[in-house]
């Protein structure tokens, strides 16, 4: 089913008898149900303001169109969406609903915040058929329960997003990439925290344990990267060799899509932890590659296929979820990390209210 | 303003109730005495007084599950309240209703550099966070402009903000996790010191649910490092309009100012006769903040002023030292206090898109003239989150009525223009009826379904947030149920 009106799409949501699955450009490996309404009719972007920072999209919009559109402007997307489109083997068409629906941030997480701190506001059609509205497109909105949070990352679970509006931000005129040899991963998370931890604005803090290198990336105009590039420098010299990678663009990307894994055989899960407990909860996983982001909060493991991942971290805090595995691993594992019963009776209950006859993909996420 | 009237039922058992929440709380936590809880009354939306029965002040978390329980099962109303700081009547009391100060709750558990977060109970407040990390040069970022007095706890409730949200963000970009006390008294942990969650964003639904959701009694918050410096430019306009341009064409430059403040004559005015800033005579004034180090402070201040020299300013005056820069604020952030000296005020809060400043701004002068009340705006020009000011007389009969249908006139046009009612101090009972004009009825009935699943009873500060013709079902089948 393919809705080219948000009217067509609540209609058409009042009018099911069977689960559905709701799909974007279908690039972020979920399945779900056979059934599928495409949300690619509802396409394009309806405002944009430079000078308010604000842009506003229905959800089918493809990510690539606001792109460049905020790239004539010299503006971006802050928080940096993966294309999951190599990791995944997808060959699908990304669009913006999807990016808010899994809530789906790159490396500039940690400095400049999720998707879900971006986004301002939201109109989604829900179980019943209901045209819903959620925010609105002003940065600051305290108007009434912030539901837009709870529409981010909920996987087209509640409902089907027809609109979305973010903030969005000036796009750095330079960047700058350190490296910092680190023999591993503690080393490494240790630089991490340091620069994290100095005044002078990261933007991005990874470790690459193949290459047993600590990246940071510094970004804005010309001569503050100059600046902080140097006193960050001076400022590691003591957690190893520190030195500048030049065209360094393209590492960062490389990162945000975790290219490292692509093309590689196994299953791919995502650990969020908090920064210095990446270490030792990695060396848990036994991995035959890991990769760290997000200054070692966000865990990248690739494991054997099958593997019971969560088993072998087990108790920690954080969360661990499949991104690539096959069906049978999924079913049997879940996607997404067990909730405490307390937190699951809540989310529920939300469940059940948003989506009461169960027709958006149920057991999805609990 | 409406309230519900107090259940008859609930105040006659006001004796039970202490008995039992005597049970569980040392007797110096417990206020029943009417001359003591009295204290209790109002927040800062003093228009507005109403004793509570009850008030209690736990000390622990375990407290405060005992409490919430108790009142659960005896069905009476609890108001949640943090420092009592709340302009839109958040924490205002109904005569059935126990108050649930967290005031005694305010240690710092823990602190972790490495992984930039500090996790607090949540009666500190909100300057006593950045005070517990600032020796070591690390802060807190939402600084809302009661944050000496305000509590972490209504700072989570309301997802305060703060005039440095333009690059830091309110609350709910702060907040990594929670310890939150349900009204059956089950305590659920949500976040923590790792980023986002797997499931159900619950954590950015409890950040702004106004109390009505649950009591939270620890917090998660960022702390960031402080930057090298920071400095503000001063700048004067003959202009509404042309101020307005000039943020526009600041913010499209690629600069990202920490602080953009908007002030118009009449607050100009009263700020400078109050506070002796040495402000400039004229129709609008900005103050734009920059951080950094020395060198990339005066490159953005001198990209700020090549822009701002195109919009003719009547004043530019970019400060040369700590003290330029503390007096330049100090206009700023005494706005509230100097309109204080010139009558009683309300100050409103709706947000607009910025590309519509100089209508608002316009319109809301028409109607100053409609309703005869003097009206100051001061705002974070940056994000549209405006400040009106109206200025009216108490003790003159009629002129409260009169300031809250112009204030209402003020919100509703922040709402036609694409805004909203609230940017920063929450609905409360001040805009609780004004909240059918942004919202259809389909959208309020999905926020108050999320209130249904975590406060079946509708028991925690029930009758705010939603219109009370929207709530009153919920509300009144939780009364008949006893």
């Amino acid at each position: 089913m393919k809705p080219q009106t948000e009217a067509e799409l609540a209609q058409m949501v009042a009018g099911l008898n069977e689960p559905v699955h709701i799909q974007g450009g279908g690039t972020r490996g979920v399945a779900g149900p056979e059934i599928t309404i495409e949300t690619s009719g509802l396409s394009g972007i309806t405002l944009y303001e430079p000078g308010a920072l604000t842009l506003v999209a229905q959800a089918g919009t493809p990510v690539a169109e606001i792109e460049a559109a905020l790239d004539a402007e010299g503006q971006q997307l802050a928080f940096e969406p993966i294309d999951h489109r190599g990791l995944l083997g997808k060959s699908g068409t990304p669009t913006i609903g999807g990016v808010v629906a899994a809530n789906i941030s790159g490396p500039r997480r940690i400095q400049a915040g999720a998707c879900r701190d971006f986004l301002l506001g939201v109109r989604y059609v829900d179980g019943m058929g209901q045209i819903v509205k959620n925010g609105g497109r002003v940065m600051k909105n305290v108007t009434g329960y912030d539901l837009v949070k709870l529409m981010a990352g909920s996987w087209g679970t509640l409902g089907v997003l027809t609109e979305v509006s973010l903030k969005v931000l000036p796009k750095p005129e330079a960047s700058a990439t350190l490296s910092v040899q680190a023999p591993d991963a503690a080393a490494g998370v240790q630089a991490l925290s340091a620069a994290l931890k100095s005044p002078y604005e990261v933007s991005g803090a990874a470790y690459d344990p193949d290459a047993g290198q600590a990246l940071l990336r510094l970004e804005g105009f010309e001569a503050s990267v100059t600046y902080r590039s140097d006193q960050l420098k001076s400022a590691l010299s003591d957690y190893g060799d520190v030195a500048e990678i030049t065209g360094s663009a393209d590492i960062w990307t490389g990162l945000r899509d975790v290219s490292a894994f692509h093309n590689q055989n196994g299953d791919v899960w995502r650990i969020s932890v908090k920064p210095t407990d990446g270490p030792d909860i990695a060396a848990r996983v036994n991995a035959d590659r890991l990769l760290f982001d997000w200054g070692g909060g966000l865990i990248w493991a690739l494991v054997p296929e099958g593997t019971d991942l969560r088993a072998r971290l087990g108790v920690f805090e954080g969360h661990a979820s499949i991104v690539r595995a096959q069906a049978d691993t999924v079913e049997r594992l879940g996607r997404f990390h067990p909730e405490d019963t307390g937190i699951a009776a809540l989310t529920n209950g939300i469940r059940q209210r948003f989506d009461p006859r169960g027709v958006f993909s149920p057991g999805l996420m609990g | 303003m409406e309230m519900p009237t107090p259940n008859p039922d609930v105040l006659r058992r006001k004796a039970v109730v202490l008995q039992r929440l005597l049970q569980v709380l040392p007797e110096d936590a417990v206020i029943h005495d009417p001359s003591e809880t009295r204290v209790y009354e109002c927040d800062a939306l003093t228009a507005y007084k109403c004793p509570p029965m009850l008030a209690v002040l736990p000390s622990t978390t375990q407290e405060v599950s005992d409490v919430l329980r108790i009142c659960n099962e005896e069905g009476v109303p609890v108001v949640p309240r943090g420092s009592g700081t709340s302009l839109a009547g958040g924490a205002l009391p109904t005569a059935d209703c126990v108050i649930l100060g967290v005031a005694r709750m305010n240690d710092v558990l823990e602190t972790d550099y490495d992984n930039r977060y500090i996790r607090v109970q949540t009666g500190r407040t909100n300057l006593s966070v950045t005070g517990a990390v600032e020796e070591d040069d690390f802060f807190y970022a939402p600084d809302p402009s009661s944050q000496l007095a305000c509590a972490i706890a209504g700072n989570i409730a309301m997802n305060s903000g703060g005039a440095h949200c333009l690059k830091y963000g309110v609350t709910t970009n702060n907040l990594l996790g929670v310890k939150m006390v349900l009204m059956d008294g089950s305590v659920v942990e949500i976040g923590g010191a790792h980023l986002d969650s797997s499931g159900l964003d619950l954590l950015g639904v409890i950040c702004g649910s106004e109390g009505q959701l649950g009591v939270v009694t620890e917090a998660t918050l960022r702390i960031l490092r402080k930057p090298e410096g920071a400095r503000p430019v001063l700048m004067g306009f003959d202009d509404n309009e042309v101020a307005g341009q000039c943020v526009s064409d600041i913010i499209k430059s690629g600069i990202l100012p920490v602080a953009i403040e908007f002030m118009d004559t009449l607050c100009i005015k009263a700020c400078e006769n109050f506070a002796h800033a040495g402000y400039p005579d004229c129709t609008a004034l900005l103050i734009v903040e920059v951080e950094g180090s020395e060198a990339e402070i005066d490159y953005q201040l001198s990209k700020i002023i090549e822009i701002a020299k195109r919009h003719n300013p009547v004043e530019l005056r970019e400060s040369q030292s700590a003290e330029e820069s503390a007096k330049i604020w100090l206009g700023r952030k005494s706005a509230f206090g100097a309109m204080g000296q010139l009558n009683d005020y309300m100050c409103l809060d709706g947000t607009i898109p910025v590309s519509s400043l100089p209508e608002v701004l316009r319109r809301i002068g028409e109607l100053s003239q409609d309703y005869g009340l003097p009206v100051g705006n001061v705002f974070h020009a940056g994000d549209g989150n405006m400040h009106p000011l109206i200025l009216f007389d108490a003790n003159k009969p009629g002129d409260l009525e009169k300031c809250e249908a112009f204030g209402a006139d003020i919100l509703k046009l922040c709402v036609d223009v694409g805004g909203c009612l609230t940017g920063e101090h929450g609905v409360g009972i001040e805009k609780r009826d004004l909240m059918s004009h942004q919202y259809k009825p389909a959208d309020l009935e999905a926020q108050m379904a999320i209130k249904d699943v975590f406060d079946p009873n509708w028991l925690l500060n029930p009758a705010k947030v939603f219109p009370l013709d929207a709530s009153a079902a919920r509300r009144d089948a939780q009364i008949a149920a006893e």
